[in-house]
């Protein structure tokens, strides 16, 4: 019931790939745009994401309320997501509804309105935004991670933005960051579902096609010099709880060394899939667990790598057991890592990540909007290839190159340790009879 | 603009919804129901459910006792110990979990389909012979009163504890299914082996199967591994009192120091699931604050006065009526100018009938929105639970497009006047 993967670039610069399954009468259309925080410099940080939330506010041909009701209208699901990398639209609806997906997506390629009152109004949503995100001891220690992490390279600084600018930005920096990025060359268009393939691409040429392209883009993030030594950093705020995280420089998805890391991280602290929808499953086997969740050094562990353009980081986030403290937590996860770093791994450990993985991947493909997601998250770092690869890539790791790889990463330079130190808390009820 | 095309080539007469030629309903002796519908688009299988035995049961001084039971049933067992249970799941891939709830103790799992067995027989394991190691009973406790702990930095949970506390006054539902620090505190390794004694058992339990497995195979393996479960001692559902009603705007707050932002929580009693109006309560309440970006709530808070990143409303109906409610985010200066603009949209909908656009735009998203909702084995196992538990019928989502069609505006006004007042409403709100 599934072809194989279409992929073909419009005169524009449009790269369209188009995947035809037949199994849900459901279509999942996605646009992807080579900008995220990695494209911001200071003054301008939180930039993509503003821009992400303006394209909801209308184009001359669909205002702002007409766009969300026609798609709802539809029975569609739609959203949109701004990360380190890119910024992503989509929308999953009725396989006969989904020429309205296209007709609007190509629209706000190109004639978003920024009308200065909505952009008023949306400046202080994403200040909102931003205020609830502050209200979470793991943003809060998570920002200050990423900065220390990066002094030079922009995933220095969380994709929602630093509040300074989001006070400051105006209308046209928005407006110039939209017309640089948001260019058909510079995107991604990616459709998943039950059509037929040459059909849908001939209405992507009508629509896609007429959207002028922009001037080619060169984009080189400032480069992060290499790490010269552990840093810490410590967040105070309220509470009763502590939290840590340790953050280590990681490869980038495009590197070799992306898959034993995968393994390791598996190994160490579960196996996470990159799906963005489909179930992930426990980690109680995995040694972190084991070592310090089992032995209450930490109530919760949890790990992860980010696929990522540039070198990204791989973070282990621990909630700290009440009665210990953040010295003699660290002290045992560094034994955990010490000890991957010692000597190769047993052949049977890689024959379960390898199965881990394999479940997950079919969780993943169980949605035709998380194959659709595939299909331009992959190429957004690598190409779709990437993906298809992915599990026999996984096959291949041996023992000795997942203890190359740790002993690589995984050292105390090369990393950053956030802790956030609670100072507690202090509640209080009233009641106000109105 | 070119105009709106039709298809572009998708064919829907190879799909069909759920309904009773491919949903299979069977019974067990020892009166498990199960249901189970195939799907082999993906090699994996989707197992959910519950079990009759909720937070209704527990005393007010053990606050939290049903769902600490139910987590600390993949804690040990008779047979296995806690590592040799998640080494068994994870080595594969698979994933099984339970949760406490208010009327039902609910569980899930996944797993590639060849693993099924496996899956099978560790769910009846867990639920039929736990051990509760002591060891692992109070480390668990130190993780349920860590989240406790979090809780209580959590604007949104602590405006939902006193949202509940608010409109629910002596019911059952005003208690919180994880409970207090206190009452976890005062659980004894006594008081979940007993809870596990009389409150687990196969009547009233419901398990649903969807994916890759033959439906007659489902049943033969839940009735080898559940078949022979038995609980005489299981004391009958609890029936739920009537729940409270409001006779005056009633606003409460908590203070949560050092935070950004304050959340606002605002609604009244709300319908039962199974009430005559539940499908017209929940066509307006799309109207009122999800449709769109949020509905009439999200466009005035958000979209107009720009003052939060989310605001909307939501019917939470079940087994008993739950709350009809609308959350805000906003910043803490705004909060008054929020449940301001908040209470005049719950005033318009009260006084005047939607417009016809609006409820034709509603029914048209629910209608076109189902078969998105049923894409995963997980949402259609999410689906075959609600049928069951809210004795639907096995047609229902065949039959969904002609309930949905048959609301009018006047239904629409009727279920609003009859839940929501304007100057009876539970205003919850938690910050800074």
């Amino acid at each position: 019931m599934t072809k194989p993967v279409e992929k073909t670039t419009l005169a524009n610069g449009l790269m369209v790939l188009l995947k035809e399954i037949h199994t849900a009468p459901i279509v999942s259309h996605w646009v992807w745009y080579r900008v995220g925080s990695r494209n911001e410099v200071a003054g301008l940080t939180g930039a993509s994401h503003w821009v992400e939330h303006m394209l909801f506010k209308g184009t001359p041909n669909f205002p702002p309320s007409v766009l969300d009701r026609a798609v709802s209208r539809d029975g569609g699901y739609w959203n949109a997501l701004t990360y380190l990398d890119w910024t992503t639209f989509f929308e999953t609806m009725p396989a006969d509804k989904i020429d309205l997906a296209l007709r609007l997506e190509a629209d706000r390629m190109a004639n978003a309105l920024f009308d200065p009152q909505e952009v008023a109004s949306e400046r202080t949503v994403i200040i909102s935004e931003r205020q609830g995100n502050e209200n979470e001891p793991t943003f809060l220690l998570s920002e200050e991670v990423q900065a220390a992490a990066f002094r030079v390279h922009p995933y220095h600084h969380e994709v929602i933005g630093d509040m300074a600018d989001l006070e400051r930005m105006t209308r046209d920096d928005l407006y110039n960051h939209y017309r640089r990025y948001y260019t058909p060359n510079n995107a991604v268009l990616a459709v998943a579902g039950d059509f037929d393939s040459q059909q849908m691409l001939a209405r992507i040429e009508e629509l896609y096609g007429a959207v002028p392209p922009g001037p080619s883009l060169d984009w080189q993030p400032r480069p992060e010099p290499p790490a010269r030594g552990e840093r810490r950093v410590t967040v105070e705020g309220p509470g009763d709880t502590t939290y840590m995280m340790v953050s280590y420089r990681a490869p980038s998805a495009s590197e070799a060394d992306f898959f034993p890391f995968t393994v390791m991280d598996s190994l160490l602290s579960g196996a996470s899939s990159l799906n963005l929808f489909g179930g992930g499953i426990s980690n109680k086997t995995s040694r972190l667990y084991q070592a310090l969740v089992e032995k209450e050094f930490a109530v919760a562990v949890s790990g992860g790598l980010q696929a990522t353009i540039d070198p990204f980081l791989y973070t282990i986030n621990l909630v700290l057991h009440p009665q210990r403290t953040p010295e003699e937590t660290l002290a045992a996860l560094d034994e955990q890592v010490e000890a991957i770093c010692a000597a190769p791994l047993p052949e049977q450990d890689l024959a379960r990540a390898l199965k881990q993985a394999k479940a997950l991947f079919a969780y993943g493909s169980e949605s035709i909007t998380n194959q659709a997601f595939w299909l331009g998250f992959a190429e957004m770092f690598a190409s779709y290839d990437w993906f298809l690869n992915y599990l026999d890539r996984l096959a291949a790791v041996t023992p000795e190159q997942v203890m190359e790889t740790a002993r690589k990463y995984l050292r105390r330079q090369n990393r950053v340790v956030g802790i956030y130190l609670p100072v507690g808390s202090k509640q209080q009820a009233e009641e106000v009879e109105a | 603009m070119s105009a709106s095309r039709n298809a572009l080539g998708f064919s829907p007469s190879r799909h069909s919804l759920p309904g009773p030629e491919d949903i299979t309903r069977v019974e067990l002796p020892n009166g498990i129901v199960m249901l189970v519908r195939r799907n082999d688009n993906s090699p994996s299988v989707v197992i959910n459910g519950y079990l009759e035995a909720g937070s209704l049961f527990e005393p007010d001084d053990r606050l939290g006792l049903a769902d600490f039971v139910a987590s600390a049933l993949m804690r040990g067992t008779q047979r296995r110990n806690f590592q040799q249970i998640y080494d068994t799941l994870e080595s594969v891939g698979a994933s099984l979990g339970f949760n406490g709830g208010v009327h039902t103790t609910g569980f899930g799992g996944r797993c590639l389909a060849e693993d099924l067995p496996l899956l099978f027989d560790l769910l009846a394991e867990t639920l039929t012979q736990p051990a509760f190691p002591e060891e692992q009973v109070e480390r668990l406790r130190v993780q349920i009163l860590t989240e406790l702990a979090i809780r209580a930095q959590d604007t949104a949970e602590m405006a939902s504890l006193l949202f509940d506390q608010i409109l629910y006054p002596g019911h059952p539902y005003s208690r919180p299914e994880d409970g207090y620090p206190e009452t976890v505190q005062a659980i004894t390794l006594q008081d979940l082996r007993e809870f596990h004694r009389r409150h687990y058992g196969p009547r009233g339990m419901l398990l649903v199967v969807v994916g890759a497995v033959e439906a007659g195979q489902a049943v033969d393996l839940a009735a080898r591994s559940l078949g022979e479960w038995r609980n005489p001692q299981q004391p009958a559902p609890i029936a739920l009192p009537p729940a409270p009603i409001l006779t005056s705007l009633r606003q409460e707050r908590v203070t949560v120091n050092g935070k950004s932002q304050a959340d606002v929580l605002l609604g009244a009693v709300g319908p039962e699931r199974m009430a005559p109006d539940y499908t017209a309560a929940a066509i307006g309440n799309s109207i009122l604050g999800q449709f769109g970006m949020m509905g009439r709530i999200g466009e005035a808070v958000r979209e107009k006065a720009g003052l939060a990143y989310y605001a909307f409303s939501s019917l939470n109906a079940g087994v008993g009526p739950g709350p009809w409610q609308i959350a805000a985010g906003v910043a803490p200066g705004n909060v008054e100018r929020a449940i301001e603009l908040i209470r005049q949209e719950v005033r318009r909908f009260v006084e005047s009938p939607v417009e016809e656009e609006e409820l034709a735009d509603v029914k048209a998203n629910f209608i076109g929105s189902l078969p998105l909702s049923l894409e995963s084995n997980g949402g259609v196992a999410g689906a075959l639970v609600r049928l069951e538990r809210y004795k639907l019928g096995l047609d229902y989502y065949q039959r969904y497009e002609d309930l949905v069609n048959a609301v009018t505006r006047e239904d629409v006004l009727r279920a609003a006047q009859r839940y929501l007042h304007p100057e009876r409403l539970g205003i919850a709100i938690a910050g800074p």
